[in-house]
């Protein structure tokens, strides 16, 4: 019976006997705590509810989205303070302060986070905001589909970080291999977790994937031809047709996985039958494509940025949309490098290897492109741009020991080693964070009417590029020194001092991230000075820039038609004035309180299958259901604003009609 | 969505047009069943490797009786004429005859997934479960993948039927409709393939 109720819940699955996660978990809890009364004691709970968790805006949901992506990079970047301070402390007679079961989790979250919850709410979020600016459309193809969609990735958020208070989270590291991932080696519901944040989470970016498809395929503005499309338009079109080739192997490999755990079946187990490297070539094959799902929207940000500052049409346009696609096709030839030393065989390792070299070339083409299109350019060194440098440059060198590891015989030496770690994270961080910090410093006065301030982004920049040499340029040396990757002690006094330098290169980044919550908190303070009244605070070239700052509810009063590449731009060179058409009534997508509702049903689901509470998941699959009923029985999803307001808030906001930059001296 | 359409109209922009919204809908939900294709593509591929492994327990040719699934296979063939039909009478907006053949969609349906429950639990009580073996894990994962599809989907049909039968024909439901048989002659695709690689090559081994 009592099982029947409480599952395998119990109350000493509160880690109270560890003082780290307690005091972690203390602090995140009062945080919550202060923050939910002073949102209370200004009376803002309905405010949040009615205009931002229910409301279909793309915009809004796209900077939900980026919040939610903020607060969960805090939470993977405390996970890497604490194993890089752990491992520069942890040599020879010194234990560290972590116990091997703790820090197993934590590299197990940290990886999980920063894919899964991080990178990916990040892009698309901003995906969210700009695709329909870019490409005059009022909204998505299926706004509420978009707010279920971002409900479901917080339901996922959440799950993951229940399970430091909670249980535990999957030692497994973020790849979950088995047999170390079965119910016989992990009998807890850390796994679990591990498999339900990521499938709830999963399903909801396959979703937005056939979403923004749909939309960038059909919503186009009338004119805006293949080849005038926007690069991160086409970038983020090219993403999506990966997440809709890659995401369904990882909703198959999850749920066989999680039916190895909870039913006994043979899917991973070593034995009756079953095959763990069929598992490592699942995941692969959707992880592959999943490291370019969350680097291409960087290069078509990098590619706008780019653009922008050098006061350049982008050099080689077509080339970088054929070398998107090249990419894409590429991303599913090369997933078997993950596990050269699986022994498939010298001529599958060739061929696998080759593929993986083959990137290299697409890749380089867009690095050419970047530079061409800097080369002569009048190039302003904004923060943007500083991170589209620091990219260019350290990415390069990722890229480099990427075509060193693609050589099987030298991968068999560097495979699970700290090398590897060094790799990826010279690929990530550069080549997808900094292209969404750019995004985030370049769009954000589209949302907010308002610039960040300069000078605390730029200290970021620096702290940030320093922060991340120091700390990884030190592991491809203790790779090649033979260090393994997931090390929570060792007894080697050579290696103790790359991993001090590791720390403090940590630190410096952590010291980046403080000037990234200063810089937002000041540039709030400062909105009255940074106030953006044009519309287009940098001299964009395309078509969101053409509507005020802050972007309305409808994006566009009129929407445009389009007869070039960089439309905003030639228009504002023929120094023509955009005709004064009439306004007219505008429908919008209604608020529906249903995204938010199926996304706390989904964390129950979820919450349910990890504890075994059968009957709550039960429940909320019914409750899912239900929603999905009642959606299809409401035929009141959409509201109309008067072509008065339309036009009292066009004006209010167009305060000052003409740019900060006369079209006279713009160059090109 | 269907805002977005009528709205662009209105603007004078006459790219976008009244049906827009069907359109978009359609498209999106062909795009589902295409990732819904690839998951299946996965299961197919995990069967590839796995059913070989029995493990001492029975091999796919000892637990398929052909006539048995034939019989079965027929069933949701005839449901996805049935719904082709019923699809022929909605062109003509004939509601009676539109139910009709949707009740006999609908109970082919039923038929096929009963018999495939009667299956999997005869298998269950001789001790050849999905815990047996991997080849028995991928079996009742792939085929029971499918009879779940089937099963929401009759819970869709339904739904649909209850609509039609208290609203009539709008354009909503029209639309429902549309999807409903694009997604019954993909089970019905999906299904063609587990028959050939699963009962008829892998049976036959």
């Amino acid at each position: 019976m009592e099982t029947l109720i409480f599952g395998r819940l119990n109350y000493h699955d509160i880690p109270y006997d560890n003082p780290i996660i307690m005091a972690t978990l203390g602090g995140a809890i009062m945080l919550l705590l202060v923050v939910a009364f002073l949102v209370w004691y200004h009376g803002q709970w309905s405010y949040l509810w009615r205009e931002w968790f229910t409301s279909l805006d793309h915009k809004r949901i796209g900077t939900m989205y980026i919040v939610l992506s903020l607060i969960m990079l805090l939470r993977g970047f405390a996970d890497a303070l604490l194993m890089r301070t752990q491992q520069a402390l942890a040599e020879g007679g010194v234990a560290g302060y972590l116990p091997p079961e703790h820090y197993n989790q934590i590299f197990s979250a940290h990886g999980t986070i920063m894919i899964i919850f991080v990178a990916m709410p990040f892009f698309i979020g901003l995906m969210n905001i700009v695709v329909p600016l870019q490409i005059g459309a009022r909204d998505v193809a299926y706004p509420f589909l978009n707010s279920v969609s971002f409900w479901l990735t917080v339901a996922g958020a959440m799950l993951v970080m229940l399970s430091l208070g909670l249980g535990n989270f999957s030692h497994a590291g973020w790849s979950a291999y088995p047999p170390l991932s079965e119910k016989h080696y992990s009998p807890g519901p850390g796994v679990d977790y591990w498999i339900w944040g990521l499938q709830i989470g999963g399903v909801g970016t396959l979703m937005t994937g056939i979403n923004f498809f749909v939309t960038i395929w059909r919503l186009r503005a009338p004119g805006m031809t293949w080849m005038k499309l926007p690069i991160f338009s086409w970038t983020i079109l090219v993403t999506t047709l990966l997440i809709m080739l890659a995401f369904p192997v990882l909703t198959v490999l999850l749920a066989l996985l999680s039916l190895d755990r909870t039913l006994g079946l043979h899917f991973f187990t070593n034995h009756l039958g079953g095959n763990l490297m069929l598992f490592t070539n699942l995941f692969w094959i959707w992880g592959h494509p999943e490291v370019y799902i969350v680097i291409l929207p960087a290069f078509g940000i990098y590619s706008e940025v780019t653009a922008t500052f050098s006061r350049k049409p982008l050099f080689g346009y077509t080339s970088m949309v054929y070398a998107s696609l090249a990419i894409a096709t590429l991303s599913f030839v090369v997933w078997l490098h993950h596990f050269f030393t699986m022994g498939a065989g010298a001529n599958v390792n060739a061929f696998f290897g080759i593929a993986t070299m083959v990137i290299a070339v697409p890749t380089g083409v867009k690095v050419f492109n970047w530079i061409f299109t800097i080369y002569r350019g009048r190039l302003e060194f904004t923060t943007p741009i500083l991170w589209t440098l620091g990219f260019i440059v350290t990415f390069c060198i990722g890229g480099m020991t990427g075509v060193l590891l693609a050589v099987p015989g030298a991968d068999f030496q560097l495979h699970n080693s700290e090398f590897l770690i060094a790799h990826f994270h010279n690929m990530l961080i550069p080549g997808a964070l900094f292209g969404y910090f750019a995004g985030y410093a370049y769009w954000f006065p589209k949302i907010f009417g308002f610039r960040l301030n300069e000078t605390w982004g730029k200290r970021a920049f620096w702290l940030w590029l320093v922060g991340f040499y120091l700390a990884f340029m030190p592991l491809y040396a203790l790779g090649f020194m033979g260090m393994p990757r997931r090390l929570v002690h060792y007894d080697n006094p050579l290696w103790q001092p790359y991993l001090v330098t590791a720390l403090v290169g940590t630190l410096l980044i952590f010291a980046g991230i403080l000037c990234q919550i200063l810089q937002l908190t000041l540039s709030i303070q400062q909105r009255r000075l940074l106030q953006e009244n044009t519309g287009d605070p940098w001299n964009g070239r395309t078509l969101e820039w053409s509507i005020p700052c802050p972007a309305p509810a409808w994006n566009f009063a009129h929407l445009p038609t389009v007869h070039a590449r960089d439309d905003f731009h030639v228009t504002k060179q023929s120094g023509q004035a955009p005709p004064s058409l009439p306004y007219s009534a505008i429908l919008l997508p209604a608020a529906s309180g249903l995204g938010p509702i199926m996304g706390a049903l989904a964390f129950l689901l979820g919450f349910g299958l990890v504890w075994y509470l059968w009957w709550m998941a039960a429940v909320a699959l019914a409750g899912l259901v239900l929603c999905l009923l009642v959606r299809s029985l409401d035929d009141e999803t959409e509201f109309l604003i008067p072509a008065t307001t339309v036009e009292a808030t066009e004006r209010a906001l167009r305060r000052i009609a003409s740019s900060p930059y006369n079209a006279s001296q713009v160059s090109q | 969505m269907k805002s977005l359409s009528q709205d662009l109209g209105k603007n004078g922009n006459d790219y976008a047009t009244e049906d827009t919204h069907e359109d978009l809908t359609l498209l999106g939900f062909w795009l589902y069943l295409m990732t819904d294709c690839l998951l299946f593509c996965a299961l197919f591929a995990t069967w590839a490797v796995l059913h070989n492994n029995t493990a001492g327990g029975p091999s796919a040719h000892d637990i398929i009786d052909l006539p048995y699934v034939l019989i079965e296979t027929l069933c949701l063939l005839f449901s996805s004429t049935a719904n082709g039909i019923a699809m022929m009478a909605l062109q003509r907006r004939n509601t009676r005859s539109l139910l009709g053949w949707l009740g006999l969609t609908g109970i082919l349906g039923v038929f096929f997934v009963a018999m495939e429950l009667h299956e999997f639990l005869h298998l269950i009580e001789s001790g050849n479960g999905p815990q047996r073996s991997g080849f028995l894990s991928s079996f009742f994962t792939l085929v029971g993948t499918h009879g779940l599809h089937v099963s929401i989907g009759l819970l869709w049909l339904l739904t649909l039927w209850v609509q039609i039968s208290r609203k009539g024909l709008t354009a909503p439901i029209h639309s429902r409709l549309q999807r409903f048989s694009l997604f019954w002659h993909f089970l019905d695709l999906v299904w063609v393939a587990v028959f050939t690689f699963v009962y008829l090559i892998g049976g036959d081994l």
